[in-house]
Formats: C-alpha cells, sequence, structure tokens
C-alpha cells in the first residue's frame, strides 16, 4: 500500500491521501474516478461548443459563405457526437453519480471499483477515436449515423467514428451496470428503498436504461461498420434491405438515451428543491416511481422519430400514442417539483436558481415534445429548427442547466472549498438569459419552415434576424458557460473552506467532513430517518457564504 | 454412485448432482434430434412456432438447472431475466408493428 | 470528531483474503458479481438481440428467398455442432460441482474439456466458413448465387423458379454477421477458460471462493442458448421442401 502524505495537524481526504499522476489514473476510489471523468467531460464540452459556434457563425448570414455545405455537415454532425456521447450521457452519472452514489447509500465505494476506473480509460479510448475521427477530418453523417448514406457513399471516417461511439457505450453500460448493483447490494443497515435520496432512484433508472439500449445501438453501428468493410448487405436498398431497420435500432436506443440524459438532472433537481425549500418533496413515491416509469415508458416511443421516415400510418399512430404516454410521469415530477416548493421557506442561492431554470425549461421542452408526438404537427415540424429546439430546451435548458445547478450544489463537498455566491447567482442568470435567447427564436424558426441541418438559407431572407438573435445568444450562454470554469478554479485555490453542511442540507453526503475521506465513513451508518427530513433539521440554509 | 439432489457445500450454495446435470444434458440433446426432425415434417406455418418452441425449452432448461436459477434464493435474477426478455420482445413487437403493417391500404 | 489517521478503522481482519474491503461479508461480494454477471448478460441479450430483430424483419419479407439460402448450410455440421455445445455446457456445470466440493484435479480436468470442445466448436464452424467461401456464398463483390427456391426441384425444368440472389446476399450477410459474432463470443470464453484453467491448477479456487468459475459458467451458457436459437432459425427453413 503507498503510504499516505499527510501533514502534522491536517485531515486525511480522498485529495490528499496520495500525490502523483500514477496514484490518479490507477485509483479505484470512485471520488477520484468522479474528477477524472469531470476533466474529460469538461474538455468535450468545450470541443463541442466550439463546433457549435461555428454553426451558429455560419448561420449569421443567409447565404452559406463561412464554410462549404460539406465542412458543415461535419460541423453539426461533430457537435452532436461530442455533445451526445461524450458530455450529456456521462456527464451527470459519471460525475456527480460516481461520487456521490455510495456516500449517499453509505458505503465505502461502488460495487465494482476497478470496472469504475475500466469505465473512465473506455470513455477515454473512445474520446481519443473522437478526437481521432475530428483531426482526420471529421465525419458527416449527422449525429444519427443514418444509412444507406453512413454505409454507401461517405468516403468519411464513418468507422472510426462509430468505433468511438461504441467504446464509449460500453463506458456507459459498465456505469450503469455498477450503480445498479451497488444500489441493490451496498446500501447501510437501515437505508431502505423507501428512505434512498430520490438522486439515487433517478440514477438506477438511468442505470437500467443504459443496460438495456446502448448494447441496441452498440450492433447497430457494428452492422454500419461491417457494411463498409465487408460488404455485408443488411441496409443496402440494392439487396433489398430496408434502412429503416437502421432507423429502428438506432432509436430504439437514442429515445431511451435522452432520458439517460434527464433522469439524473430530475434527480438533481429534487435534492436541491427540498434543500432550499426546507421541506420534505411532495409525493416521494411518486416521484420514484416516475423515474421508473419515464425508463419504462421510454422504450416504447423510439418511431416517433421516424413519422416521415416512411414507417407504415398505422404504426406510426401506435408510438404516437405511446409517446404522450411517456409525458405523464414527467408532469407529475413537475407538478411535485412545485408542490415542495409550496409554502416552504425558499432562498435563492445558485443552486436554486439553475433548479428553477431548470423546472421552467424542462417544461417547455416537454410540452413541445407533445406537439411534436402529434402526427399532424409533426409532418409540419419535422426536420426543422423547431426539433433543434425542442430538444435543446431538455438537453440544456434541462439536463446543463441540472448539471450547473449540481455541481454547484455539492462543489463544497467536492473540493471543500466553497465557490464566490455572488458570481454564481450571475452566471446563472447569463446562462438563463443567454439560453433563452439562443433556443427560443428557433421555434419561431422551425415553425416559419427553416430546416435543420441547412447552412444555406438565402431563398428565404427573413429568417435572418431570428437566426442573428440566436447566434448572440449563443454568446452570451458561452461567457455563463466560462465563468464558473474560472470561478471553481479559483475556488480551489482562494476559495473558502468549506464546513461539512454548508447548506445544512439533509443527506448522508452532508454528515461526513469536505471533502470526504478515502473510505467516506469512519464507521458504516446506521439510518434511522426518512429522506429530506427537513423538519428535523432546525436550522436555516446560511445565507451570506 | 447416485447423490441427493441437493448437496452443500460450505457456502449452502446448491451443488448441482451429477445425475440431474445429465439428465438435462440428455433432454437437450434429445431436442436437438427434435428439431431437426421436426423440419423435415410439413407443419405449414407451424413449422418455425415448433422450432422455436423447442428452442425455448431448450433455453429454459439450461437457464434454470445448468444457471442454477430455479435453486437460487435470489428473487432478483428472475426479475433481471424476465426484463431483458420483456424489452427483447418490445423491440421484434414494435419493429414489426411497422414491417407488419406496411403493406395495409 | 475526525481522526487525523488514516481513515481504516473499520477494516478488520478477514479470514478471506479474497475478500475486498469494499464488502462487509464474502456473501455480499458474491452476490454483487453474480448480479454483475446476469446484468451483463442482459446487455448481451440486448446486443444479439439487435440482430434476431434485423433477422425478424428480413425473414418475414423474403421467405421463400431464405428457404432457399438456408438449404445451402449442413444440418448435419449445424446439428454436432449444437451437440458439442451442449456438451461443453455440461462440462462448465461439472466444473462448477467440481469447484464448489474443492475439487482441484476434477475442476482442471472439466475446465480443459469445456475448451476442447470449445475449440471443436469453432473448428467445424472455420470449415463450414470455408465452405462458403468455395462456393461464392459470401457478401460482396465476389457474390454469386444461383440456386432454386424450396419445392421447385420437383417441377419441369421450364417452371421451376429461382432464388433472388440479393435477398440470398441478404441472408449470408445475417448468417456471417450472426455466427461470426456468436463465433467471436466463443472465442473469448475459450480465453477466459484458458484463465480460470491455469488459475484452478494453481489453487485458487475454493468451496469458499469459486465464484469466477460460476460467473464465467453463465457466460458460457448464454452463448450456448445463443446457439440454440441460431441453429433452428438459420439451418432449418423449410427443408421439409
Amino acid at each position: 500500500m503507498a503510504t499516505a502524505v499527510v501533514e502534522t495537524g491536517e485531515r486525511e481526504t480522498y485529495l490528499n491521501r496520495e500525490y502523483g499522476i500514477k496514484s490518479w489514473l490507477l485509483t479505484v476510489d470512485h471520488k477520484r474516478i468522479a474528477l477524472l471523468y469531470l476533466i474529460g467531460i469538461t474538455f468535450f464540452f468545450f470541443v463541442g461548443g466550439f463546433f457549435a459556434l461555428l454553426v451558429r457563425l455560419e448561420l449569421l448570414t443567409p447565404a452559406g459563405d463561412l464554410v462549404q455545405a460539406d465542412t458543415y455537415n461535419k460541423l453539426f454532425t461533430m457537435h452532436g457526437q461530442v455533445m451526445v456521447f461524450f458530455f450529456l450521457i456521462p456527464a451527470i452519472p459519471a460525475v456527480l453519480g460516481n461520487f456521490l452514489i455510495p456516500i449517499m447509500i453509505g458505503a465505502k465505494d461502488l460495487a465494482f471499483p476497478r470496472i469504475n476506473l475500466l469505465s473512465w480509460y473506455l470513455y477515454i479510448i473512445g474520446g481519443c477515436l473522437m478526437a481521432y475521427t475530428i483531426l482526420a477530418g471529421g465525419v458527416d453523417t449527422g449525429w444519427t449515423f443514418y444509412t444507406p448514406l453512413s454505409t454507401e457513399f461517405l468516403k468519411t471516417n464513418v468507422i472510426t467514428a462509430a468505433l468511438a461511439v461504441f467504446v464509449s457505450g460500453f463506458s456507459s453500460i459498465f456505469t450503469g451496470l455498477n450503480f445498479i448493483v451497488t444500489i441493490h447490494r451496498m446500501r447501510a443497515p437501515g437505508m431502505t428503498w423507501n428512505r434512498l435520496p430520490l438522486f439515487v432512484w433517478a440514477h438506477y433508472a438511468t442505470s437500467i436504461i443504459q443496460v438495456l439500449g446502448t448494447p441496441v445501438v452498440a450492433i447497430a453501428i457494428v452492422l454500419v461498420a461491417l457494411e463498409r468493410l465487408f460488404h455485408l448487405g443488411i441496409f443496402n436498398p440494392a439487396l433489398g434491405g430496408d434502412p429503416l431497420l437502421f432507423q429502428h435500432l438506432f432509436w430504439f436506443y437514442s429515445h431511451p438515451a435522452v432520458y439517460i440524459m434527464i433522469l439524473p438532472g430530475m434527480g438533481i433537481v429534487s435534492e436541491i428543491v427540498c434543500c432550499f425549500s426546507r421541506k420534505r418533496v411532495f409525493g416521494y413515491q411518486a416521484m420514484a416511481m416516475a423515474v421508473l416509469g419515464i425508463a419504462v415508458v421510454g422504450f416504447l416511443v423510439w418511431a416517433h422519430h421516424m413519422f416521415v421516415a416512411g414507417i407504415s400510418v398505422y404504426a406510426a399512430l401506435i408510438f404516437s400514442l405511446l409517446s404522450y404516454f411517456v409525458a405523464v410521469p414527467s408532469a407529475i415530477k413537475v407538478f411535485n417539483w412545485t408542490a415542495t416548493m409550496y409554502k416552504g421557506s425558499i432562498t435563492y442561492q445558485t443552486p436554486m436558481i439553475y433548479a428553477f431554470g431548470f423546472i421552467g425549461l424542462f417544461t417547455i421542452g416537454g410540452l413541445t415534445g407533445l406537439f411534436l408526438a402529434c402526427l399532424g404537427v409533426d409532418v409540419h415540424v419535422t426536420d426543422t429548427y423547431f426539433v433543434v429546439a425542442h430538444f435543446h430546451y431538455i438537453m440544456v435548458g434541462g439536463t446543463i442547466m441540472a448539471y450547473m445547478g449540481g455541481m454547484h450544489f455539492w462543489w463544497p463537498k467536492i473540493s471543500g472549498k466553497l465557490y464566490p455566491e455572488f458570481w454564481g447567482k450571475l452566471s446563472a442568470m447569463i446562462v438563463f438569459i443567454g439560453f433563452n435567447l439562443t433556443f427560443f427564436p428557433q421555434f419561431i424558426l422551425g415553425y416559419m419552415g427553416m430546416p435543420r441541418r441547412y447552412w444555406d438559407y438565402s431563398k428565404a431572407p427573413e429568417f435572418q434576424i431570428l437566426n442573428v438573435l440566436s447566434t448572440a445568444g449563443a454568446s452570451v450562454l458561452a461567457v455563463g458557460y466560462l465563468m464558473p470554469m474560472i470561478y471553481f478554479l479559483w475556488s480551489m485555490r482562494y476559495g473558502k473552506p468549506a464546513p461539512d453542511n454548508p447548506w445544512n442540507a439533509a443527506g448522508l453526503e452532508w454528515m461526513i467532513p469536505s471533502p470526504p475521506s478515502t473510505f467516506n465513513f469512519d464507521e458504516q451508518p446506521v439510518v434511522t430517518w426518512e429522506a429530506y427530513n427537513y423538519d428535523e433539521i432546525k436550522e436555516e440554509v446560511p445565507v451570506a457564504q | 454412485m447416485k447423490e441427493a439432489m441437493s448437496d452443500h457445500n460450505s457456502s449452502s450454495e446448491h451443488v448441482s448432482s451429477i445425475g440431474s446435470s445429465v439428465a438435462i444434458w440428455l433432454a437437450l440433446l434429445v431436442g436437438t434430434a427434435l428439431t431437426v426432425g421436426a423440419a423435415y415434417v410439413d407443419l405449414g406455418p407451424f413449422n418455425v412456432v415448433v422450432a422455436l418452441a423447442i428452442a425455448s425449452i431448450k433455453a429454459t432448461l439450461v437457464v434454470l438447472f445448468f444457471m442454477h436459477v430455479k435453486y437460487t434464493h435470489e428473487k432478483l435474477t428472475k426479475m433481471v431475466i424476465a426484463t431483458a426478455i420483456f424489452f427483447f420482445l418490445i423491440l421484434l413487437a414494435l419493429s414489426m408493428a411497422d414491417y407488419g403493417t406496411r403493406l395495409w391500404t | 470528531m475526525h481522526n487525523s489517521s488514516v481513515a481504516t478503522a473499520n477494516h478488520e481482519v478477514h479470514d478471506n483474503p479474497a475478500l475486498l474491503h469494499h464488502f462487509a461479508t464474502a456473501e455480499q461480494q458474491k452476490d454483487a458479481a453474480s448480479l454483475g454477471m446476469w446484468l451483463f448478460l442482459v446487455t448481451e441479450v440486448m446486443f444479439f438481440g439487435g440482430m434476431f430483430c434485423a433477422y425478424l424483419v428480413y425473414r418475414y419479407k423474403y421467405f421463400g428467398d431464405f428457404g432457399s439460402a438456408s438449404q445451402q448450410l449442413s444440418i448435419k455440421l449445424g446439428a454436432i455442432n449444437t451437440a458439442v455445445l451442449i456438451c461443453s455446457s455440461l462440462t462448465v456445470v461439472l466444473a462448477v460441482r467440481a469447484a464448489q466440493l474443492g475439487k482441484r484435479t476434477v475442476l482442471v480436468f472439466w475446465l480443459l474439456a469445456t475448451i476442447v470442445l470449445g475449440l471443436v466448436f469453432l473448428g467445424i464452424k472455420a470449415d463450414e466458413y470455408a465452405e462458403k467461401f468455395e462456393k461464392h456464398h459470401v457478401p460482396g463483390p465476389s457474390f454469386h448465387y444461383h440456386e432454386l427456391l424450396p419445392g421447385q426441384a420437383g417441377l419441369p425444368p421450364a417452371d421451376r423458379r429461382y432464388a433472388n440472389p440479393s435477398h440470398a446476399e441478404m441472408y449470408f450477410s445475417l448468417y456471417f454477421a450472426m455466427t461470426g459474432m456468436h463465433a467471436l463470443h466463443m472465442i473469448i470464453g475459450v480465453g477466459l477458460f484458458s484463465f480460470l484453467t491455469y488459475f484452478a491448477w494453481r489453487g485458487k479456487y475454493t468451496p469458499g471462493y469459486y465464484t469466477p468459475i460460476e460467473n464465467a459458467g453463465l457466460y458460457w451458457h448464454f452463448v450456448d442458448i445463443v446457439w440454440i436459437y441460431l441453429f433452428p432459425l438459420l439451418y432449418l427453413i423449410d427443408r421439409h421442401r
């Protein structure tokens, strides 16, 4: 066992227990692995953001004058692939989930710490493959890899991109598998299912989706790669193959994938809303069942991405109906967060601002999803900016807001330092304003008929003003995202040391020091209280930070 | 030399007896022979039903006996298996909801 | 309240050297490992499931042509391979039993038997693939197919209908994808069992700790089950004609 470097008087934490690059790259501590992921996903967030910036720059003018059409196809493809597979899917589970789940259930680590490290290495290998794909000239299939474009007609780096997604998919599968076993088998005495924080329930549901869905997209892209390499004709129309078969297999995962992206965010919001309303969650059972319901029903709706692709109208009717059903558990959650806040003592620290942003923007995103589930509307707005706005409201207005809220909420626990609250609030407001300025015009653009994935709209110059607003918004949004990067890093050196429980919040993670020691607990906790026992916690949330 | 059905080792996991293992093995081989034989009989659309039914019986025998699911104290294992089968069937059923109805007017 | 010593206050010395520090008991560790393997098998069900879905769709659309292509495979070799895998599942069961009873040499014997049977399967598969190469039934530029639909042989030559070669190529695409993926999993299984045989010979597995044998056994049985479905679906279409 490596010697622990502990200076006299300084408490041993997971950060100072060992130093050196080897102690990080060979760690099996779930908290260190969470930080390794944090570095990776932050890097890819900026890579994906860079591509978004170029897309929005091109769209400032109606003519395609910044880049070639083929290059534009590569820009939105790389934006999508990097953001979905290397940022949104792993971000909350692999950073906050990894860090917090063992602590929240009273365990020393995840069930399989070495597989946890393997997951990170698979993520990095996938990331390197994606980086290679970018440097080798990118790929232009759209993030969706549709056949026969991807199998027959493109000379670009489809196989390396497919391989990158395949490898990172296994990272996702192993993380999900680890979480499920951990939550089933490693809970401390007294931590029954009905006492679990909703953050844990949300990750449990997410993990079920990861385990069931990811392998199907894996086989779909393996078949694309085999078709390119060995001329197997499974999606080849010339052999009687059906391009829609690829879409069925692809969307069977990729629709539940959006629930992989949103459910962990919902878990975060539950934690934050309860803390900053000083109240138990309204309807704990309903909230827990709702995340499971979203996970299950989410697997039944995939062909709503294919309404105009050529599926039979009878299938379209079935999938449309099922898509309406999936909105119900999500709506229940929004109602219950609202009911939780009702007659609570609400304070507006940075995490709560992000949570409010999430609830409002997720509601808009979710409602517009229902519009899209309606066949008549979908025929009109599919493949337009309406769809783009819908999913960005959920993924950015929802997931990224929740992620930022969670990072601020748990930053003191993770780093042992307090971030500057004024800058936190300011960034949150800038993000909210920038976000709406970027994406609300896109609803209008889509409704007016602007297609997505088009690099030139010179036939409809009336679209320009809204595009300019959108690009302006994107710049504001970028500032809003850069600021926390700066002050989080600043706080690591200059921030005030954080107490164990800066928010007077409920939950096992707030009963251990900030930052935690390597094995989390000095003694195994025995849980005798219900979740969100804010009626027993007398103190208010400290106001001045 | 016959051994009891439920040997116990120190961790009180079920230990398969040689007799029961061989019995299942024989059943699987018989099933294979039946499948091949049935393929040569004209049952019309039921050929594939019979083939899949025999395959499913064989698979069930492997899961319950060879993979020890019959003897496990863990209910979760059965839930996990049921979940996998359910979602696999969803993939097939809803995909066929499209392909099976494409030619309907 | 927080001591400054390394937080190992609750680490007892365990009798069982195989017990990892983050588990409270050996049983918890074993249950966790078992659940982990079952969940991994769930991912494998969905992974192969995608290919079974593709197969279902195309068999439904091109039933006659698939029947014709299926008749190009050797039932004899397919049935032998099925029997080989069933025998290898038996040897796996006997290996697990030997581990549970602490019989080291018996364990090594049954592990080796499993590996041998796995290699036999792969050998027969390689032979079948070689035959497909010779007959130009491998999808791609060199594919050539000119065979009758099932049941046409009894008709006068002028009335006989031939299978659509494109759809036959589709069948063989699925054949190679599915059996190839299955064979890859067999190779991985043989590799796994080779490692286990080595460690078993070194005495690593005892009645108190044989989890890797049991979990590798689960994997092997799963690969067997995939073949149990592949055999009738690929080899036995429309054979009565």
